[in-house]
């Protein structure tokens, strides 16, 4: 298993400044890779991009040499900054769960989920606990990699090195590909094994 | 200053009893005049020429008319009726109107584009024009005045729908929702009805006022329901006749009730937006 951008630029308009120019980045699977670089360098909008989020003004996101699916369940995940922002207000949390698929009881014990918390309501749950669920969801089995946006930022250190802990266990359970996005070094020096600078045109 | 809020609310319900209150005093008045009005014997309000023209009074609440019909039940009867076509022809509009919203958001594009032409065309038209010739063309009557209004009322409500949509469809978990694999009408029925739901409601409420206002007016300009049936509209647009030799009460009673029930209609859509808006649900 193999993800690879080829080349990708990205602008939201042919008028407007490019914020990705030709970029290069390959993740193999079972491989932690950080992406690091100043607020600002266009770190989300990569993210969203080998994500399927949004779609690149000229290059390519390739998984295993085929072009990323555009409908069906995305073999690339991404766990986004905002865990509040990523679940339905109206919905309980089993429900929202269910989305990405039904987690076994393994799964949402090693990612500390109580079952008492699957019917609550997201405004109910602080958001390291939403964090979890976002985690949760994301690894169904067809996930084949997962980008994390700055899931720890929010997170006091104890909570941090929990997630970490508990996501890095399954990652290497799974043979996941990871892309870690963050600005915190020592964070990326930990977790990874190998680091990609986003600089001003890299 | 929570300490003077709470002083001055002290002796009094909170919002929700307040609201829940003014709801079923006005369902109360509207559901016992559609109740009545459905089950009124025809005889009640018959002609009998022997008492033309009697002033409002003990034995005739609201007086007669100029066949000696009695205004009272006349006026429950034609009120019962306009609320029945109110009620028909906003359920239509809104259903109208909440299909082309949550499509055309959805859809976008061209068909948006297209929506919006007839959005703009509907609200552009001077609103009675166009129910006058709709109901003209479908030859009048009950079915003519039906569909006028409920073709003519649809644009507000499918605007509204619409916007919420659009803000709805950028939202991070429904782009979520896609990249798991879920498919358009699953995100519709799972994240945007729900969403949606609300808004309908409320303006659905308030569009009833709306249309019992509208088919009197057509009624009353003579391209509605036809003389014989009692309707508000029909009623009015008789005692303008009289009017001019002093016979008041032909038109004030008739029209006092239709502005009680307009407003009631209105009482509840307000209230209900404000129950069902979470900014303010809790107070």
């Amino acid at each position: 298993m193999l993800l690879e951008a080829k080349n990708v630029s990205f602008r939201y308009a042919k008028k407007d400044e490019f914020i990705l120019e030709h970029f290069n980045l390959e993740v193999r699977a079972g491989e932690r890779v950080a992406l690091v670089g100043p607020s600002g360098c266009g770190k989300t909008t990569l993210a969203k991009i080998l994500a399927g989020y949004l779609r690149p003004s000229s290059g390519e996101v390739l998984v295993n040499g085929r072009a990323l699916p555009s409908r069906g369940f995305c073999p690339v995940q991404m766990i986004h900054q905002h865990p509040e922002l990523s679940v339905n207000p109206r919905h309980k949390m089993a429900k929202i769960l269910a989305e990405g698929w039904t987690p076994d009881a393994d799964t949402l014990r090693a990612l500390g989920i109580e079952s008492a918390w699957l019917s609550r309501w997201p405004n109910e749950l602080s958001g390291g606990e939403l964090q979890r669920f976002c985690i949760a969801r994301a690894l169904a089995p067809q996930t084949k990699f997962l980008i994390c946006d700055e899931i720890s930022a929010m997170l006091d250190v104890i909570t941090q090195a929990q997630i970490w802990e508990l996501l890095l266990n399954i990652a290497a359970k799974r043979n996941l590909g990871l892309l870690v996005v963050t600005h915190n070094m020592a964070l990326a020096e930990r977790v990874c094994e190998r680091m990609v600078r986003c600089d001003d045109g890299a | 200053m929570f300490k003077e809020n709470r002083l001055l609310h002290a002796n009094m319900p909170n919002t929700r009893v307040r609201i829940v209150l003014y709801i079923s005093a006005a369902a109360i008045y509207l559901v016992g005049v559609f109740i009545w009005g459905a089950v009124l014997p025809a005889s009640s309000y018959a002609v009998n020429y022997a008492d033309k023209f009697i002033p409002p009074g003990a034995q005739f609440l609201f007086g007669t008319d100029f066949m000696g019909r009695d205004m009272f039940f006349r006026c429950v009867k034609g009120l019962s009726n306009s609320l029945v076509i109110g009620l028909a022809a906003s359920l239509i509009s809104s259903v109208i109107g909440l299909l082309l919203g949550v499509s055309s958001a959805v859809i976008g594009g061209k068909f948006d584009k297209f929506v919006l032409m007839c959005v703009d065309c509907c609200m552009g038209l001077p609103h009675l024009v166009l129910l006058i010739l709709i109901s003209f063309t479908l030859g009048r009557g009950a079915t003519g005045v039906l569909f006028a209004v409920a073709l003519t009322h649809w644009p507000e409500l499918t605007r509204l729908v619409r916007a919420e949509v659009l803000q709805l469809r950028n939202t991070q978990y429904v782009q979520v929702a896609y990249r798991m694999g879920k498919t358009r009408l699953n995100v519709a029925r799972e994240h945007i009805l729900p969403h949606v739901l609300p808004v309908y409601i409320v303006g659905l409420v308030l569009l009833f006022p709306h249309a019992i206002m509208h088919e009197s007016a057509v009624t009353f300009l003579g391209f509605g329901l036809p003389a014989e049936t009692p309707a508000i509209g029909v009623i009015l647009s008789e005692a303008m006749r009289h009017i001019a030799t002093g016979k008041w009460w032909l038109a004030l009673f008739p029209g006092l009730m239709l502005i009680a029930a307009v407003l009631l209609f209105d009482v509840i859509g307000e209230n209900l937006k404000k129950l069902l808006n979470p900014e303010s649900g809790q107070e």
